[in-house]
């Protein structure tokens, strides 16, 4: 009975959890379906902890409570900016638990064993599903929780550096240690013998050997991506946590645990394929780390930056009808965002068109730009796709490019040679005349000179992003 | 040291090398600033001006040359002029060295440096030097507006109470900077604007403009304009012929036709040929731009105005820009300051003659009693080259229809090969897995099915939420350490528990966050 009723919760929490993912299509929908997640969450912990089995279930409930005020606390605490990072940090957790799962999975088989040679009973659901396997099914176990350790830890240390890299405390360029991806191969290498010797002999050095490989698997590989693929890298390791809950689900032999994974792991991996199409590059090549070398010499940028002050765009945009404003990671780091929407209103209020042009990969997470600009209260319905606004330049009279480097870049279409050739971009260029909002000469964060800043109708606008909106605001008065 | 402005002495000729504005920024450089007396009067610029403006007046031109160490004028110096080039002075100036080689010749023997302004290389940084284009600029400008002194009609249509006038249709005959220009003037008037250019990539800049741009039936590799400086080149006969072939069926219909095609150093090529002329409406115009060059039209005659026999009235004025004095003056001296900024990097009123540099290298003709003409190649081209693009061919419905068929057989073919190469991998896990794996298996793949179907329909703009609300249920695993909790041994307890606390953390604040970001979203 109380099983049944266990089982029931676990497939009502199922639904839920799909139905939450799929009202995600709209932003409406989206603050209903976030609901159904923690309900479906509630229910599914409320059934395990009533339901056969479960031990201490004070100690769990004292456990969470303690981490859900902590989890509360960084949820309202952390800035939108900081949103990237946080993600990566929270995936870290998903991957560290799921190792630690697996390894109590390892020691209740073990338990087990010890008891039936013992020829005592054993407690606890888990132990009692072991107890009740065969041969087969219980080297199928031990392959299951070898992989659920393995991608956990590989997800775990990889979301560790990524949220070093996202927050500025590990360099963001790509390293790697001398040896490069032969390391990795041979970790991993070692790993599949482990599994063998681990399926083999059943016993706790493999694992851990096992553990200590995947550990650097995943700092290693993280290490060789560059910033500039860092949405990547954040939607691939979101898709590595949901494996490894799978994995783990296969393990403990529950079936929720499995749907929620395989939800969440093809969530995640079809944010990764879509964040490859973006920049143009197989998901190899993103994995493999490092903007690959151009295949000839890049092609040569002519003539100069003509910069200009807040008088001049100030004049261009009083002038003009219709304003597309492409925001990037720069408008992130300079918490730009109020004044861009604070500009966005005033240019609206003045009867113009105002429009965002977002590229999938701006910014440092998927959809970054999008929240940052809803936080700063610009509506959505103006916030455009690429595919919906590029049609759009030509007809433009101001393009406002603050702190995007890449995404803009004509060499993309124009230069075969160039590491970026062929990457869908935004057209800003077309636009009658285009605004540059940057702190300095610099490249893009893939090293690349972009043409656009060269070009006749371009102007560059120096200085920091919060700061040249802040004067131009207070231009247009 | 101090640049001096002599009045120009071609007759006709109304510019000046010096306004009262130019003159103050040459200050700011650190140089003196003379001018001959009345040499800014037909453009428009008194001496008095000139004057507060704090340049020397200088009463006679003999005066004025010995006096100045840098001489800026418009055209290039008389016999009479070149004579009282001595050593050390700068002479700025337009000089086409191609025709005027002795000249040239004798002020290197005397030892001066000449920068011909018409020389001025055409790269992106020397945009602001480039007197070519900023007099191309004025002649496109004012060939339409010479063409409607001598045009009866309006050039825009109206309906008016008395009657309806069509529109004029005007055929620009070359989209160089004087073409772009006379394109964007008459189509801002309101004219119906045609253009024709050998280069096909000019067709955007053209179109850009408000103009119709006039495409050839022809298949040829079409040259790429950026091979010469972005100058046009001669085309082949074939192409020609075709060109020809096309004017002759729109001239009927033109009423102003503007020509300015120039190749460079060469007769300006005949594309308005007599019987296009003759089959032209009574009353048309035709200006020709090119006609210092022998003219695009061979009855153009040079700096005159004739009316053909069946009345087409043939422009062939070449003094343009000296026609617009006071605006052609004020873009020349502009360019010239530009110039000497160039030749000044360290502001001090001083020259320095950087031959290294490109774009000082390549205006030079003279200097240190050597002619220095012609220039080597610029270390850095013109314009990028345009990538050819490569044209769909236009298919037909068949075709299309054929091409439909194929790729839906296609990805029939993909998807069923898919699924029975996943059908054949699942049954073989079958045979060798047990039930029991089984069933958990099914679940698996069934939701992996369900998550990329649900998934496809997020929203790009969404993808930040559905990551933080990913994350929040994949802390579902908290599910395995609640069952582990209650097991007897130690090890096990103490790692569940802290399963348990780290996945409380991300529960928590995976959902908020996402709420969070979510409240945010409004619409307007």
């Amino acid at each position: 009975m109380e099983f049944g009723f266990t089982t029931a919760a676990y497939v009502v929490a199922a639904v839920l959890f799909i139905l939450s993912l799929g009202g995600l299509s709209g932003q409406e929908s989206a603050k209903r379906a976030v609901w159904y997640g923690i309900v479906g969450m509630a229910l599914a912990v409320f059934a395990t902890l009533i339901g056969p089995g479960s031990g201490l279930w004070w100690l769990s409930v004292i456990l969470i409570a303690a981490g859900g005020v902590i989890g509360v606390y960084v949820a309202k605490k952390v800035e939108m900016t900081g949103m990237p990072q946080l993600v990566a940090a929270m995936h870290s957790l998903v991957g560290l638990a799921a190792v630690l799962v697996g390894y109590n999975a390892h020691f209740t088989m073990k338990m087990v064993a010890r008891a039936q040679e013992a020829g005592t009973e054993v407690h606890g659901t888990f132990a009692e599903l072991v107890a009740h396997k065969t041969a087969v099914e219980l080297n199928i176990l031990s392959v299951e929780l070898f992989l659920g350790i393995f991608i956990g830890a590989v997800t775990f240390t990889g979301s560790v550096i990524a949220y070093g890299k996202l927050a500025g405390k590990v360099t963001s360029a790509a390293k790697k240690l001398p040896g490069g991806h032969m390391l990795n191969l041979t970790a991993a290498i070692v790993s599949v013998v482990c599994l063998f010797w681990y399926v083999a002999t059943g016993g706790f050095l493999p694992l851990f050997i096992m553990t200590l490989a995947s550990l650097f698997i995943g700092y290693h590989l993280i290490m060789g991506i560059g910033g500039a693929d860092m949405p990547v890298v954040v939607s691939m390791l979101n898709s590595y946590s949901g494996w490894a809950a799978a994995a783990i689900g296969f393990s403990l032999g529950n079936d929720l645990l499995i749907v929620v994974g395989a939800l969440v792991g093809s969530s995640g991996a079809i944010l990764s394929y879509i964040m490859c199409k973006a920049m143009n590059r197989s998901f190899i090549s993103v994995i493999l780390g490092g903007f690959g070398g151009s295949a000839g010499p890049a092609q040569e940028v002519e003539g100069e930056q003509v910069a200009i002050d807040v008088d001049g765009v100030a004049n261009a945009l009083e002038e003009a009808d219709s304003v597309i404003i492409v925001p990037g990671y720069g408008m992130a780091v300079a918490q730009a965002q109020n004044n861009v929407a604070e500009l966005t209103r005033k240019l609206r209020g003045q009867g113009k068109e105002v429009r965002f042009a977002i590229h999938p990969v701006a910014g440092r997470l998927p959809g970054h730009m999008n929240v940052l600009l809803a936080e700063a209260k610009v509506p959505y319905d103006i916030v455009l796709e690429m595919d919906e606004i590029n049609e759009d330049f030509p007809d433009t009279d101001v393009v406002i490019v603050i702190g995007s480097n890449d995404i803009v870049n004509p060499a993309a279409q124009d230069d075969p040679n160039s590491p970026i050739a062929g990457m869908p971009v935004l057209e800003v260029w077309k636009a009658k005349n285009v605004f540059v909002s940057k702190r300095g000469q610099g490249t893009g964060y893939s090293g690349i000179e972009n043409p656009l800043f060269f070009k006749d109708n371009t102007r560059m606008y120096y200085g920091d992003a919060k700061q040249s909106i802040g004067d131009l605001l207070n231009k247009l008065g | 040291m101090k640049i001096g402005t002599p009045k120009e002495l071609a007759p006709g000729e109304a510019r000046v090398a010096m306004t009262p504005d130019s003159a103050k920024q040459l200050q700011k450089l650190g140089y003196t600033c003379a001018i001959e007396s009345g040499a800014g009067k037909a453009a428009g610029f008194a001496d008095a001006a000139y004057e507060e403006a704090g340049v020397e007046i200088v009463a006679d031109a003999g005066t004025l040359w010995s006096g100045s160490d840098i001489i800026a004028k418009v055209q290039p110096p008389t016999p009479e002029e070149a004579a009282r080039l001595t050593e050390g002075k700068l002479l700025i100036s337009f000089f086409w060295p191609v025709q005027n080689e002795e000249l040239m010749k004798q002020a290197a023997e005397a030892g001066a440096s000449v920068i011909a302004m018409d020389m001025v290389p055409r790269i992106s940084r020397a945009q602001k030097m480039d007197a070519l284009s900023s007099m191309a600029n004025i002649a496109g400008y004012r060939a339409v507006i010479e063409a409607g002194n001598n045009f009866g009609r309006f050039f825009t249509g109206q309906v008016t109470a008395a009657g309806k006038v069509p529109p004029a249709k005007v055929l620009v005959v070359g989209a160089g900077v004087a073409g772009l220009a006379a394109i964007g003037t008459s189509a801002s008037l309101g004219a119906m604007t045609y253009a024709f250019d050998v280069r096909p990539e000019v067709a955007e800049q053209v179109e850009s403009m408000g103009a119709e741009f006039v495409y050839l039936d022809f298949e040829e590799e079409q040259t790429d304009g950026s091979e010469s400086g972005g100058y046009a080149k001669p085309s082949s006969p074939e192409f020609r012929e075709a060109q020809l072939a096309k004017f002759r069926e729109l001239a009927p219909e033109m009423d102003i036709v503007i020509t300015t095609a120039l190749i460079p150093n060469r007769e300006a090529p005949e594309l308005w040929t007599e019987d296009m002329v003759k089959s032209m409406k009574r009353g048309s115009v035709i200006v020709d731009l090119a006609a210092e060059k022998g003219g695009n039209c061979k009855l153009t005659v040079k700096d005159d105005k004739i009316v053909t026999d069946n009345g087409v009235t043939i422009v062939g004025y070449t003094d343009f820009p000296s026609r617009m004095a006071t605006q052609s003056s004020t873009l020349y001296a502009t360019n010239i300051r530009h110039m000497m900024t160039d030749l000044t990097p360290e502001k001090d009123g001083t020259v320095n003659h950087d031959m290294e540099d490109d774009v000082i290298r390549g205006a030079t003709v003279a200097h240190a009693k050597e002619v220095t003409f012609p220039p080597p190649p610029p270390k850095t081209k013109a314009i990028a080259a345009a990538k050819p693009k490569p044209k769909e061919p236009e298919l037909t419905p068949e075709e299309k229809r054929a091409k439909e068929v194929a790729a839906f057989k296609a990805q029939t073919k993909q998807q069923v090969t898919l699924l029975s190469v996943g059908a054949v991998l699942l049954l073989g896990v079958g045979l060798v897995a047990p039930a029991s794996f089984m069933q958990h298996f099914i679940v698996f793949v069934l939701a992996v099915f369900v998550g990329f179907q649900v998934i496809w329909n997020v929203s790009h703009s969404l993808h930040t939420p559905l990551m933080a609300v990913t994350n929040a249920i994949s802390s579902i695993i908290i599910l395995g350490a609640l069952m582990q909790i209650g097991s007897g041994s130690a090890i096990v307890v103490i790692l569940a528990a802290l399963s348990v606390f780290m996945t409380g953390i991300n529960i928590f604040g995976g959902f908020l966050v996402t709420r969070r970001m979510l409240a945010m979203f409004q619409k307007s």
